[in-house]
């Protein structure tokens, strides 16, 4: 089904549609997180990629417009590249342990010691907050770092939006009017 | 290599190649679309995709979510998933969606500028700039094509 959504992406020439499909895929990648155990990544998911996310590009699609214009160029090269280079990963899978089994690496090393070290220390039911919080906190701090610089870039490109909209209305000539 | 292609072996990897393929889906619509707002779904679907992968390898079969009882009395003989991967692409998801917001703010500034938000359309106009400027004429202001 998430291939399904995937290749509709593709072919759907209506951007409004593609942007709710786009939120569709997130829903269904959040009910995969389910099933693979990871129920906080599926809540942010959900929350972030199906709600925050779509609104975001449904607020873009509202200042720029709604359909894309058909492609003249062939579509031979993207899908050699895309080819060649799924092919690579699919012969680095070949090394990979098979999925879900026990023994691992990723099992037997990090995992287990967390494990043994959270009741003692952290004393937090939930396993992923307390790595998260503590002893991978830095991650969290370094998220935050970005997410400001983010915020900071969107309101930097945003700010004088109406303004320069007016300034546009009141005299054609003005740069962003013309070019 | 291709002795070892058993049922089993496809079996245990087929999650992976289902993963590299919604990978591959979003690499084509970024490079082959020409519409920006496509190419930031594509970059979603992609960004998905890895997380996907990453989530499958913290699996375990028959393991359960990384949540302890409450008393924190953990039976040894329950098996979890592994929860690092999970803190990983928690913090993954949001970078990611910064990174989105950030691109769609960029498209709407380039709509601003350009009046579209097709690759080509622009490429075309900033051709016909830097002619007109190779030129030396004076770029006017009817040049909106």
């Amino acid at each position: 089904m998430l291939v399904i959504t995937a290749l509709a992406v593709v072919r759907t020439r209506s951007l409004f549609a593609v942007v709710t499909l786009s939120g569709v895929f997130s829903l269904l990648s959040a009910l995969l997180f389910i099933t693979l155990d990871a129920v906080d990544v599926a809540f942010t998911e959900a929350a972030v990629g199906a709600g925050i996310s779509t609104v975001l590009m449904l607020g873009t699609l509202a200042l720029t417009s709604r359909s894309e214009r058909s492609e003249k160029k062939t579509p031979i090269v993207p899908l050699l590249v895309v080819l060649v280079t799924g092919a690579a990963m699919v012969y680095g899978t070949l090394d990979m342990p098979n999925f879900g089994s026990p023994d691992a690496p990723a099992q037997t090393h990090v995992g287990p010691e967390y494990f043994e070290r959270i009741p003692k220390e952290i004393d937090v039911p939930n396993a992923v907050t307390a790595i998260l919080a503590s002893y991978r906190g830095y991650d969290t701090l370094g998220e935050t770092a970005v997410v400001f610089t983010a915020g900071i870039g969107v309101l930097m490109l945003m700010s004088g939006l109406g303004r320069r909209r007016k300034e546009d209305e009141d005299d054609p000539d003005q740069e962003g009017g013309s070019a | 290599m291709f002795e070892e292609m058993t049922v089993d072996f496809i079996l245990g990897h087929l999650n992976y190649w289902f993963f590299i393929i919604l990978m591959m889906t979003g690499l084509y619509v970024v490079i082959a679309k020409g519409n920006l707002v496509k190419k930031i779904v594509g970059l979603n679907i992609f960004q998905t995709s890895v997380f996907m992968l990453y989530i499958s390898i913290g699996k375990v079969e028959g393991g359960t979510a990384p949540i302890f009882p409450m008393d924190m009395k953990i039976d040894p003989e329950m098996l979890y998933s592994n929860p690092l991967p999970h803190v990983l692409i928690l913090t993954a998801i949001v970078v990611g969606i910064a990174t989105t917001s950030l691109g769609l703010a960029l498209i709407i500034r380039i709509r601003e500028e350009y009046h579209t938000i097709e690759e080509h359309e622009i490429a075309e106009q900033e051709t016909k700039v830097s002619f007109y400027e190779l030129n030396g004429n004076q770029l006017t202001s009817g040049d909106n094509s």
